[in-house]
């Protein structure tokens, strides 16, 4: 199984390969990438470093060119798959037809893989895509359990990667408008889920409270842990309740299911968080490296190691981890 | 322009469903979307109970499409999508892109509905190749992208034989999930929900800890809070090429609002004000819970 990991910036690509990624995955400084922050991501000389660094240590690059395009941008999109064939890079990961259209009729060579916010969840929308752009890997939506894997992957006419750590889209990936519905910007529209520029804080009587465009997301208590106010992770009133009615803050850990993911034939499995620092990318890159390595060398007696999930732990959203979708109880 | 009424988003009774439809046949829309697109265990019409509605309903002399669910996770689910695809008569709405597949390897013209991200003309034309004949839009988009995709159709030659439906009035459908929230809400797992949602005919109220209605539960689909309302918006989407505004059904008076939306084509209506529960903001490029005065 292939690692593939997060880079948003040119240090956290090398800590990456440094620690053991078979694949990283980076986005061009711009809407045309699900991870448009301010001070992420790579303009053209640094990409060129970041390819070159990965390269001559035998680590591919994939460019993120996962956002859809309005009328008005196109050209942005455009540039961006021809900058990536220029680079040289290993695979475009895309969601837009129009993108894959495009890239499969101008360089019919250049890899293609279909992002999570392309949103396949089935085997047949993963023929309509191999069909109409050749695309050779898909990376499943966080919603299906292991079960639904397994028989995505028994049928699957192209290579699957799966979500392995990182924050928990609890929505089919590509098909949330919570964020505009609230801000005007979503991640298929701008590559953002609930923006910074909406973000406000404020310590009041009742607490410090979280805004995003003014909208009460959350109220934190002294000493509560204040989770970055994604909209579907708030507080909210239903009926006489007030709880996290959508979801609680957590993060994806799938450690322990890497012999069920192996023996599916899953190809890979990714790490989110090309918004984290490197430290992060280090802890969790490493971890997964021993991991993955662990279970090739002796696949009979795989047992998650306690260091593992203390290390991760320390990386995750207010130090929860689940197995999400994954398992039914979950959900 | 015509209208349309949307396949019913909640989980109704079986009663409430055929009567809901029975009133629908004598109201004045043009086009009929029913069948569930929101969660495979919401079975009081099962497949066949769809497709036998659609064709009673055909002879109302409407057009009837059936549509089809949006998150398809399970084989099962996969199986109804065929069923529902290969009924040979009725026109289908994909809502996923297996639907897309299915009705593209039959050669049949379909309509992609509003949860397949068509942001862009060169994206619709890829699905024009598929056999799509009628397109919705995605909600989160609005009046200017609009503009500018068809304009970009028609340079490239695929507006022909290509109708737009805007959906028009309703909560919004806004996310789905692996999760039912439901369910949460009443502490149950999701594979013993007990339907609860047939307990909300019209969703779960959420409110903000200030008390905004944000948004509404209904399943594992997340709606709006407020309801999108285009009524003003009729004279401009006319002007731009939209072929049909689409009225979701609503727990009550929809076919009052059917009837608003007939006398605002004809010009006929008084000025529409939007209430406090209402919004508009993806029409006017703001976020969607704002209300947005139109400058025309």
């Amino acid at each position: 199984m292939e690692l593939v990991c997060p880079a948003g910036s040119l240090s956290a690509l090398k800590v990456a390969v440094d620690s053991g990624a078979d694949a990283v995955y980076i986005g061009f400084k711009d809407d045309t990438n699900a991870r448009h922050f301010a001070g992420l991501n790579f303009a053209d000389k640094k990409a060129q470093d970041g390819l070159a660094y990965a390269r001559d240590k035998g680590v591919k690059v994939f460019v993120a060119i996962n956002t859809y395009s309005q009328t008005a941008g196109w050209s942005r999109w455009q540039k961006a798959v021809d900058t990536a064939q220029d680079l040289g890079v290993n695979a475009l990961i895309c969601a837009d037809m129009a993108v894959m259209d495009y890239a499969a009729e101008r360089y019919p060579d250049l890899p293609l893989h279909l992002s999570v916010q392309g949103s396949a969840t089935n085997y047949e929308t993963l023929k309509f895509y191999k069909n109409n752009f050749g695309i050779r890997r898909a990376v499943l939506p966080r919603v299906l359990s292991l079960k639904q894997v397994e028989a995505v992957a028994e049928y699957s006419p192209v290579e699957l990667e799966v979500f392995a750590f990182g924050s928990l889209c609890i929505m089919a990936e590509g098909r949330c408008y919570l964020s505009s519905y609230l801000t005007d910007e979503s991640p298929n529209t701008c590559g953002a889920c609930s923006p910074a520029k909406d973000v406000r804080w404020e310590q009041t009587d009742a607490g410090l409270e979280a805004r995003l465009n003014d909208v009460l997301i959350d109220r934190f208590e002294e000493g509560e842990n204040a989770g970055y106010p994604t909209l579907c992770k708030g507080r909210f009133k239903v009926g006489e309740r007030t709880f996290h009615a959508i979801e609680e803050p957590t993060s994806l850990n799938t450690v322990e299911l890497i012999p069920d993911l192996y023996a599916a034939g899953i190809k890979a499995v990714k790490i989110e968080g090309r918004q984290r620092s490197p430290a992060y990318v280090e802890n969790v890159v490493r971890t997964w490296r021993r991991a993955i390595d662990l279970h090739k060398m002796n696949p009979e007696h795989f047992r998650v190691k306690k260091q593992w999930k203390d290390d991760l732990a320390k990386v995750s959203e207010g130090a929860q981890t689940t197995l999400g979708a994954y398992t039914r109880a979950w959900q | 322009m015509k209208l349309s009424l949307g396949p019913i988003l909640y989980y109704w009774t079986k009663q409430q469903t055929l009567a809901f439809y029975e009133q629908a046949a004598d109201a004045d829309v043009d086009i009929i979307y029913l069948g569930e697109t929101v969660c495979s265990k919401r079975r009081e019409l099962r497949a066949q109970d769809w497709i036998d509605l659609a064709k009673s309903l055909s002879q109302s002399g409407k057009q009837v499409v059936l549509s089809t669910l949006t998150l398809l996770a399970a084989e099962s689910e996969l199986k109804t999508l065929r069923k529902l695809c290969d009924n040979g008569d009725i026109m289908v709405e994909a809502n996923d892109m297996a639907g897309v597949q299915l009705m593209s390897e039959q050669g049949v013209p379909f309509v992609s509905g509003p949860a397949i991200n068509i942001y862009n003309a060169r994206a619709l034309k890829v699905m024009k190749k598929q056999g799509v004949t009628r397109w919705v839009m995605p909600v989160e988009l609005g009046r200017e992208t609009l503009h500018e995709l068809l304009a970009d159709a028609e340079a490239m030659g695929i507006k022909e034989g290509l109708e737009t439906e805007v959906y028009a009035y309703g909560r919004l459908p806004l996310a789905y999930s692996a999760r039912c929230f439901t369910a949460r809400y009443y502490d149950l797992p999701k594979d013993n929900c007990q339907l609860k949602c047939i307990d909300h005919p019209e969703g779960i109220a959420v409110h903000s800890q200030e008390d905004d209605e944000l948004f509404t539960l209904n399943g594992i689909q997340t709606m709006s809070g407020r309801t999108y309302n285009l009524e003003s918006e009729l004279p401009t989407m006319q002007k731009i090429g939209v072929d049909i505004a689409r009225i979701s059904p609503q727990g009550e008076g929809t076919f009052e609002k059917v009837d608003q939306f007939r006398k605002a084509l004809a010009g006929t209506a008084q000025t529409i004000a939007l209430s406090e529960a209402e919004c508009n903001g993806y029409w006017f490029k703001s976020p969607g819970m704002d209300q947005v005065l139109s400058a025309d």
